[in-house]
């Protein structure tokens, strides 16, 4: 055959994700809690600056780095909630999503063979992201009795000292955990002595319900071996503008750059014109739909605790992480529970190996949705 | 946000959420959520618990409009006076004291234009301070005390994403 398909391509399994989509999909009467996007819309302001956008025909690429507007705009915006200090010119790119981001930043970086540690469980992306750029993944599992927070003896026993990245996401998709400052600072000293580069998807960062986010750049002599990645999915309810951004010193940005320039050219300028006026004017959305979430947060963990399941208490995002209540196998319970109670909640092991005996459960679905799942996953568990 | 903020924009978002639910979603408990339910109703905070109706989708006939109404003052009868004596009426759904071009404006219900007319022309025009009336009949209502009725907006997500 003349298109034989690349070896890392081959390598790389389809997502779990995706065959438990295809069992939802096969019945109508689903109540999904398997949605890793927002049920808001974008605030409108930003709909609305998309559309007057595209009224005055702004429909030509922008710069590859990104709109230099918008780019001052994060700046000023990560500067005042993450104490993080980027110059607009040369250390921000702003990208199709952070998927993209993270993406054009192995490919950047990874040489063939280089190790990547990623922490996990992890957003499906990471590992097959790796794999495409040539390097090798190494899977560094957390433990719910660290309350799925990365550790140095983690890393330690999972052999990282020897990898050349480290790729972690906090508040994290897909347990919920977060990391404060001070349970940053072991890491950050490990990296520092190991000379690891650090990967932080912080697409997350705003959806935290306890703490405030801290970046991992901002401990000391991260800063100049981190990139950070952001963007307006998440907190804006943006997911299918796909504008994210990658933030980092300017050689490193400019690297990352290169790979953009040449798959990606710029991000989508209507998305761009979108996520600037998120920025300007829509924190009040978004400190609303931060309160809903937290609503619901408390009365899924509330829940989960009254029918005796085991889930430790998720802090950020809007996953809970619950252990699977029955001998089975997470993929086995959630089939189990789709076909019976017509509820969709992924299987942990989707995530990687350590997810296995959990179940990611969204609460990004209205909470009358959310208290009829959970009285049919009480239903299951007790029929 | 205090715990009393959080619940009264639980409540204002569904009034049916159960004791149990609110405790879930505030993290008090539920005997604390009672006690404050309880302050809230009796310092008149929360004043009554409704149903948002969209009564275009029942067989029954409600005839809204939307009154304006201008009044005279004079040194025995104030703007709470003349309420008083509107709000009075059960048709009267709504009254409120407005700035502008007039003083009042009223929310009235009948079963019929002709039944919301005639309460106009021999109820609220003939109270002595009144000196104006501007019906404005209801045709259709799409949006009641920040609920969009008729909004019939599929979940369009992916069932599971990442």
């Amino acid at each position: 055959m003349g298109l034989e398909t690349a070896d890392r391509v081959r390598a790389v399994p389809p997502s779990g994700i995706r065959r438990f989509f295809e069992l939802a999909e096969e019945r109508d009467d689903v109540i999904s809690l398997g949605v890793g996007e927002p049920d808001f819309s974008a605030p409108w302001a930003a709909r609305d600056a998309a559309i007057d956008s595209l009224e005055r025909g702004r429909t030509s690429y922008t710069s590859n780095r990104g709109l230099l507007e918008l780019r001052e705009a994060i700046s000023g915006h990560v500067d005042d909630r993450y104490d993080l200090d980027y110059g607009p010119d040369e250390e921000i790119l702003v990208t199709t999503g952070v998927s993209e981001a993270v993406d054009a930043a192995l490919r950047a970086l990874v040489d063939p063979g280089d190790t990547v540690a990623v922490v996990e469980p992890a957003y499906i992306s990471y590992v097959p992201g790796v794999i495409f750029a040539g390097g090798e993944p190494l899977r560094v599992p957390t433990r719910e009795a660290d309350e799925f927070k990365l550790t140095p003896e983690a890393l330690e026993s999972a052999g990282a000292a020897d990898a050349d990245l480290l790729m972690l996401c906090y508040p994290n998709n897909p347990t919920g955990a977060v990391m404060t400052g001070e349970e940053l600072e072991p890491v950050a000293e490990f990296c520092r002595e190991h000379d690891l580069g650090v990967l932080s998807d912080e697409i997350y960062a705003e959806l935290q319900y306890e703490n405030e986010h801290t970046s991992i750049a901002t401990l000391p002599g991260m800063r100049e071996r981190t990139v950070v990645f952001n963007g307006f999915s998440k907190a804006y309810a943006m997911t299918g503008l796909r504008l994210g951004y990658a933030m980092a010193p300017p050689e490193v940005v400019t690297a990352i750059n290169r790979v953009h320039q040449y798959g990606m050219l710029s991000a989508p300028t209507t998305a761009q014109y979108a996520a600037l006026e998120a920025l300007r004017s829509c924190d009040d959305e978004v400190e609303a739909m931060v309160d809903e979430y937290d609503r619901r947060r408390r009365f899924v963990l509330s829940r989960f605790d009254e029918m005796g399941v085991d889930c430790f208490r998720a802090r950020g995002a809007f996953y809970v992480f619950p252990e699977v209540p029955t001998d089975e196998s997470a993929e086995a319970f959630a089939e189990g529970l789709l076909k019976e109670q017509g509820v969709a909640m992924v299987p942990g092991d989707a995530f990687g190996d350590g997810g296995e005996g959990h179940l990611r459960v969204s609460y990004a679905t209205g909470l009358d949705d959310l208290r009829e799942a959970m009285d049919r996953f009480e239903a299951y568990i007790s029929g | 946000m205090t715990a009393r903020d959080d619940l009264l924009d639980l409540l204002v978002e569904d009034a049916r959420h159960t004791t149990a639910d609110l405790a879930r979603m505030t993290d008090l408990t539920e005997n604390e959520v009672e006690a404050a339910l309880a302050a809230l109703e009796e310092e008149g905070v929360v004043a009554g618990y409704q149903a948002i109706v969209d009564w275009e989708r029942t067989d029954r006939e409600v005839v809204r409009a939307t009154v304006e109404l201008n009044v005279t003052l004079d040194r025995e009868t104030g703007y709470g006076d003349i309420a008083e004596r509107l709000a009075r009426f059960p048709q009267v759904k709504t009254l409120r004291l407005v700035s502008g071009d007039y003083d009042f404006l009223m929310e009235v219900e009948g079963s019929s234009m002709h039944d919301v007319s005639i309460f106009i022309s021999e109820k609220v025009a003939p109270v002595p301070e009144v000196t104006q009336t501007v019906t404005h009949y209801v045709m259709t209502t799409y949006k009641d005390r920040g609920v969009v009725l008729d909004d019939d907006d599929e979940d369009d997500r992916l069932s599971v994403s990442p």
